[in-house]
């Protein structure tokens, strides 16, 4: 099928512009379009197609085809306020049509009810600014289905005693067991725990012209060449785009958002290519460039009106940031496993999900799930287990036994929100446009850290009944980077205490939107990308209704 | 990397297809890229470099040889690791030159001072040639039988660096997915050697842990299951 994809001409008002084309943006923009708004989707990053996905672990890890480039756009980090910030990488986000959805691992877990209302459950925690959502696992329920149905998931229904209710099964049954995932569950039932099948974002079956995933090995930070993984790119781009009214423009880089004197969004101003400067007008705009670039376009679109930073006169913009708490942990097993064929997680248990906090004596819960996400390379430099030779024949032997025998078991968690973790714009460096360079500011509540290491614990004695004949845990640091990118604009009812409403609208200025990872109230237990599309989805609806009514057209 | 033609063929005929159309399609390709790579090692004259020179790719080439070994099995000399290191210095790895040019020199004198006499690394026995890595990095030499003894940390070495940034590219010039264009890993045989299968689609069971399993059932009835196979 041809499909006349529209044009639109920056000086025309169009009804959205929505900055960022990933998980969120490639929902709202599918919505909408489809709901016969014209819409321009501004993307940092180049529009690449199955075709541009390869294997080739330099170009994608090291040359950075897929995400941000540390050279390009350097960050900076401190640990406290107090601290200067010294240049280094801080985060990585995708940064091309597809946004992160592109190279995600594709865990797909609901958020449960608890993740909604742990802060009224469990009453306040020192150090954090936990707080209830304002919506409940109820109001998204209808959403986490959408995103199974529409987006991808595959998944069983009922496999979990600790699943949040749900009002229909998963489109397609899990995918092929691996064999971690058989000796994940085989250890997991001898310590009476509950394993069971991972709810992915990759198809097990052919589904609305996409392939089934073909067990290639490359899933983490690649692009998939078949489109069995459900990225937006994959997903909700092609139906965005056949709607006739969605124009995707790559390589758009949006620095300010426009403001007109009484305070109302009238578009967005970017960079394109050659770095030549535009304003899209648009009569509503949505950030949806993630829990980073959402907040730094807020503070660097601060003027006169808004001296703090655009819709900031709660001051959280930027703060609350929560990473997930994580713990890695790598067995070595006496029998060939090949882990390295097919997608990364086929078992997980969430019989950790919530904590007893007065008997473990932290706040916090999580999952574990059995993976092999190192491709060749990545192994090659650290997936040998500590003390093994550096080089020679026992290094050559190592790798010739291991990469075969080789999985780890990854403990997810929470992370508390607190106030001083934060993106926020740094006043000396600058990226390649001469813009202000994120600056992340990061130090893990303790109870965080004493999450990781209960996880790691978990996960070690559940190498041990795995029979592992080696087993090791990654060292557990304070957090100084991160890929969940969560919290930084946060929903509420209070304009003192949160930055959009539950519609996603700024509290600040009417027709400006915020929908991304930046939105999330409480973390989750590690798996956000879920919860951002159930968001997206819902906030369309939210954002169509508002329209309908004409309160973005004054 | 996966064509559009393969792609199609998998929507309408699924894995099986692809398996072997893959295989079938890119198999003369692995075997023109093996027989290539052993044409080069033969004949190194022919090979215009990119960034070395011919004697600093020799010794290169033997350093990288130290790191993974030809021992009965391919290493990095069959895998064409220097050519992946040439290339990666003209590309990605542009800011590393200055380690390759500033490392060699200490390298050689480390080699005259161990072995007076000796000419290069590439010429040195490969009992000499142990001998001087493991001066370099002693804490990864742990299992080296010619460590030589003595203290040889150097101020400023430039040699540290060098060994570091050259173990990771010969880890990656031997591991490189064959088919990326960065002449590493020719003819696939860094995979082999770690055992990975060629080919980028693969189809379960992937090992005979996964062969015999049963499909998932819920905690009750295997409780109910193992029961019943206790009792027999």
């Amino acid at each position: 099928m041809r499909i006349d994809l529209p044009k639109y001409k920056t000086s025309d008002a169009v009804d959205f512009v929505i900055v960022g084309s990933g998980a969120a943006g490639g929902i709202l923009a599918k919505e909408l379009s489809s709901n016969g708004f014209s819409v321009v989707v501004l993307e940092q990053g180049p529009y690449l197609h199955e075709k541009d996905f390869s294997h080739d672990e330099i170009k994608v890890l090291q040359e950075d085809q897929l995400t941000n480039h540390p050279k390009l756009q350097p960050n900076t980090f401190r640990k406290t306020p107090q601290d200067k910030a010294k240049p280094q990488r801080a985060l990585v986000y995708g940064r091309a049509v597809g946004g992160t959805s592109n190279h995600f691992t594709a865990n797909f877990w609901r958020f449960h009810e608890i993740d909604f209302k742990e802060r009224s459950k469990i009453g306040a925690v020192a150090g954090s600014t936990l707080t209830d959502w304002p919506i409940s696992y109820a109001d998204l329920e209808p959403y986490y289905t959408k995103v199974e149905w529409e987006v991808g998931v595959s998944g069983l229904a009922g496999a979990s005693p600790f699943d949040p209710p749900r009002s229909k099964p998963y489109p397609m049954p899990p995918l092929p067991v691996k064999s971690n995932g058989v000796i994940f569950e085989r250890a997991a039932r001898k310590l009476g725990w509950n394993p069971f099948p991972a709810p992915m974002a990759i198809l097990s079956q052919p589904r609305a012209g996409r392939s089934a995933c073909i067990n290639c090995g490359f899933c983490l930070a690649f692009g998939c060449e078949v489109g069995a993984k459900s990225s937006s790119l994959a997903s909700m781009i092609p139906l965005a785009e056949r709607s006739g009214k969605c124009e995707i423009r790559p390589n758009s880089y949006v620095h300010k958002i426009a403001i007109d004197e009484r305070g109302r969004a009238t578009g967005a101003v970017y960079f394109d290519e050659k770095k030549n400067v535009h304003l899209q007008r648009a009569k509503a705009v949505i950030l949806s460039a993630n829990g980073a670039e959402t907040p730094r376009l807020l503070l660097l679109s601060a003027s006169s009106k808004f001296p703090d930073g655009l819709a900031n006169s709660s001051g959280y913009v930027g703060k609350n940031l929560m990473f997930n708490t994580g713990a890695v942990s790598v067995g070595v097993f006496e029998e060939q496993t090949n882990d390295y064929k097919g997608y990364a997680v086929s078992r997980i248990l969430h019989d950790f999900y919530e904590l007893d906090a007065q008997k473990v004596g932290f706040y916090g819960g999580g999952g574990l799930d059995a993976r092999f996400d190192l491709t060749p390379i990545g192994f090659g430099i650290g997936g040998l287990p500590p003390g093994t030779p550096r080089w020679g024949k026992d290094f050559k032997a190592a790798l010739a036994h291991n990469w075969t025998r080789t999985f780890e078991i990854f403990g997810h968690g929470t992370s508390l929100p607190v106030e001083n973790n934060s993106f926020s714009v740094d006043p000396d460096v600058r990226d390649a446009w001469g813009l202000p360079a994120l600056r992340l500011t990061y130090k893990d509540h303790p109870d965080d850290l004493k999450l990781a290491h209960w996880l790691a614990a978990r996960s070690m004695e559940l190498l041990d009944a795995a029979n592992a004949k080696q087993k090791w845990t990654f060292p557990i640091d304070e957090q100084q980077f991160g890929v969940h990118l969560l919290g930084t604009c946060r929903m509420g009812d209070d304009p003192k205490t949160s930055v959009i409403n539950p519609d996603h609208q700024t509290h600040d200025v009417k027709n400006l939107f915020l929908c991304d990872g930046s939105s999330l109230v409480t973390s989750g237990r590690g798996q956000p990308t879920m919860t951002i599309m159930a968001l997206a989805f819902r906030a369309a609806d939210r954002i169509i209704s508002i329209a309908k009514r004409g309160e973005l057209s004054t | 990397m996966i064509t559009e033609l393969d792609r199609r063929k998998f929507l309408t005929h699924g894995i099986a297809a692809l398996g072997a159309t893959w295989t079938a399609a890119h198999w003369p390709a692995v075997v023109a890229a093996a027989e290539h790579a052993h044409h080069i090692a033969l004949f190194p004259e022919d090979q215009k470099w990119e960034f070395f020179t011919p004697a600093e790719a020799k010794e290169i080439e033997a350093l990288a040889s130290c790191i993974i070994p030809s021992d009965g099995t391919p290493g990095a000399r069959e895998a064409g690791v220097v050519y992946f290191i040439d290339r990666a210095l003209v590309t990605f790895a542009i800011d590393d030159q200055k380690k390759y040019r500033e490392g060699l020199p200490e390298i050689q004198e480390r080699l005259h001072e161990l072995f007076p006499g000796s000419t290069s690394f590439s010429a040195a026995t490969p009992e000499q040639q142990e001998a001087v890595l493991a001066s370099i990095d002693e804490a990864g030499a742990k299992n080296v039988p010619h460590r030589p003894r003595g203290n040889f940390n150097r101020p400023n070495s430039a040699a540290q660096p060098l060994f570091e940034v050259l173990r990771v590219h010969t880890i990656a010039g031997f591991l490189i997915d064959p088919e990326a264009d960065r002449k590493g890993n020719r003819g696939g045989v860094g995979w082999a050697v770690i055992g990975r299968e060629p080919g980028h689609s693969f189809q379960p069971p992937f090992s005979a842990i996964d062969k015999g399993y049963p499909g998932w059932q819920p905690a009750a009835s295997v409780t109910a299951a193992t029961k019943d196979s206790n009792q027999k």
